[in-house]
């Protein structure tokens, strides 16, 4: 019996032991573009993104400081910080999640592979479960996964106010683009 | 004997694959403690303006804003005057970012026919997190101020020079929460020719106000400007005589690009001299003006390298 357990632990735990399966990065990107019929572009940037990636059980996170998506437009940045997201109430997004299809990726070998990726997302305090098709690219030793998927704003409790509802679409757009390097 | 040995590999491999991802979340959040960032304190006020003078509020770099405001008569005239509106008046002005630090802005104002320049700029900005973080904002706004109106004495050798008053403040700012934030405003006034002979020419205010957010898009603000008894002048007044201290609130209502702001002032003018040093109307008499600030504004520079 003794034995059983400690083999069970010794062999769950050698799939997780090692950092040769651990990727980070802190200058991730993500972006976000409302797709209304609005003269002015409602989209911003975030290249300070960091999320971290374990090549072996395809497990993956995310955290973004929410201050950090840059508009073009300064008050539309207040505006996303103050009256929708809520920035100091709720200053960090996160992902948590996992690349369902990890065995289909060859790490070993340069190749862009297609992927899934389901997990919790939290934003604007809400957790909601989301799913999204995406790839990982790997090239001579390193990784990058890339993502594209939309949102409700109604999901996650952010509200538009009718005045704006012509401004600002009820879905967005989600691009994430990350570039992963081991974790020494 | 075998069903338990898979069911507990099953049971930990589940476990640590849960466990493995808040270890994950953990290794950022270790590592995003080991650089923290400075988080400034953005959105005092709504806008540059917390009812008659400046709030600790910039405009950003490369936007315009244009302004309106208008104040009506006053509210105790009666019907005849429609409690004031049948009188105006009113301030148009335009106000542009040079820097995130740094704005610039003239009017003209009906009231006694004046023009005003000014400047403001961010000396020290609240933050947290990082180093030199500060608890407070200060801001130093100048304004100098021209009255055009025709000569009182037009005899008399009149100088260019005497039309023209400055009023220097500095502003210190608080957000206390998401809601709360107030503001002093320590102010002198300087008059280059003084109304009457015994009327100072430098009066000094101490200004205090704040906000009080209602809802996100909106906010009730007051702001106080008290005159200080200071002279520097032997035998003169410390203000100019018969004048009250400026007394205001209001609301702030924001509709995307535009801020409304509505108030109720004992002030006539919109400028620091004016309604600073000039106010006449007793607040509590009901000497009311009714008014409105209306502000838009136009992203001239669009921020083509987003900050990193």
């Amino acid at each position: 019996m003794k034995k059983i357990i400690i083999s069970a632990l010794f062999i769950t735990s050698a799939i997780f032991a090692g950092a040769q399966n651990i990727y980070m990065t802190k200058t991730g990107k993500v972006s976000f573009y409302s797709r209304a019929k609005s003269p002015e572009k409602v989209e911003a940037d975030n290249n300070e993104v960091s999320s971290v990636l374990n090549t072996q059980t395809g497990d993956m996170v995310f955290a973004i400081l929410v201050k950090s998506f840059h508009f073009e437009r300064a008050l539309m940045e207040e505006h996303f910080n103050e009256n929708y997201v809520e920035s100091s109430k709720y200053p960090k997004s996160t992902f948590k999640g996992s690349i369902t299809n990890i065995s289909t990726v060859n790490f070993s070998k340069d190749g862009t592979y297609p992927v899934t990726v389901e997990g919790d997302l939290t934003l604007h305090g809400v957790t909601k479960k989301v799913s999204s098709k995406g790839s990982v690219t790997v090239k001579a030793g390193k990784i990058s996964a890339y993502s594209k998927f939309e949102i409700k704003l109604k999901d996650f409790n952010v509200s538009i106010p009718s005045l704006v509802a012509d401004k600002i679409s009820e879905e967005i757009d989600i691009t994430v683009d990350c570039k992963y390097e081991l974790k020494s | 004997m075998k069903k338990l040995f898979l069911a507990l590999v099953l049971l930990t491999a589940f476990g640590i694959k849960l466990y493995a991802q808040d270890d994950l979340m953990k290794m950022l959040e270790e590592d995003s403690k080991k650089e923290k960032k400075k988080d400034y304190a953005t959105a005092t006020f709504k806008t540059s303006r917390l009812i008659n003078g400046h709030s600790i509020e910039n405009v950003a770099a490369g936007v315009l804003d244009v302004k309106i405001s208008h104040r009506f008569g006053m509210v105790n005239r009666g019907s005849y005057e429609f409690f004031g509106l049948d009188q105006a008046t009113m301030r148009m002005g335009l106000d542009y970012g040079i820097s995130n630090r740094l704005m610039v802005g003239f009017g003209r104002s009906t009231f006694q026919k004046q023009y005003d320049a000014f400047y403001k700029f961010k000396i020290l900005r609240q933050s947290k997190g990082g180093r030199g973080s500060s608890p407070i904002s200060i801001s130093a706004v100048s304004t100098v101020m021209l009255k055009t109106l025709k000569w009182e004495d037009p005899k008399r050798q009149n100088y260019y020079t005497s039309r023209v008053s400055y009023a220097h403040q500095l502003i210190i700012a608080r957000k206390f929460s998401e809601s709360v934030s107030f503001q002093l405003m320590p102010s002198f006034i300087h008059y280059n020719l003084a109304q009457g002979a015994t009327d100072p020419n430098d009066i000094f205010a101490l200004g205090g106000g704040g906000r009080i957010k209602l809802s996100k898009r909106l906010s009730f603000n007051f702001e106080y400007y008290h005159i200080l008894p200071i002279s520097l002048v032997a035998g003169e007044g410390y203000r100019i005589p018969g004048t009250k201290n400026s007394i205001a609130v209001g609301f702030d209502i924001e509709t995307g690009g535009h801020v409304f702001q509505l108030q109720f002032t004992n002030s006539t003018g919109m400028t620091e001299k004016t309604f600073i040093t000039e106010t006449t109307g007793d607040f509590f008499k009901g000497d009311i003006h009714f008014g409105f600030n209306l502000s838009r504004v136009f992203t001239i520079k669009n921020r083509k390298s987003k900050k990193h």
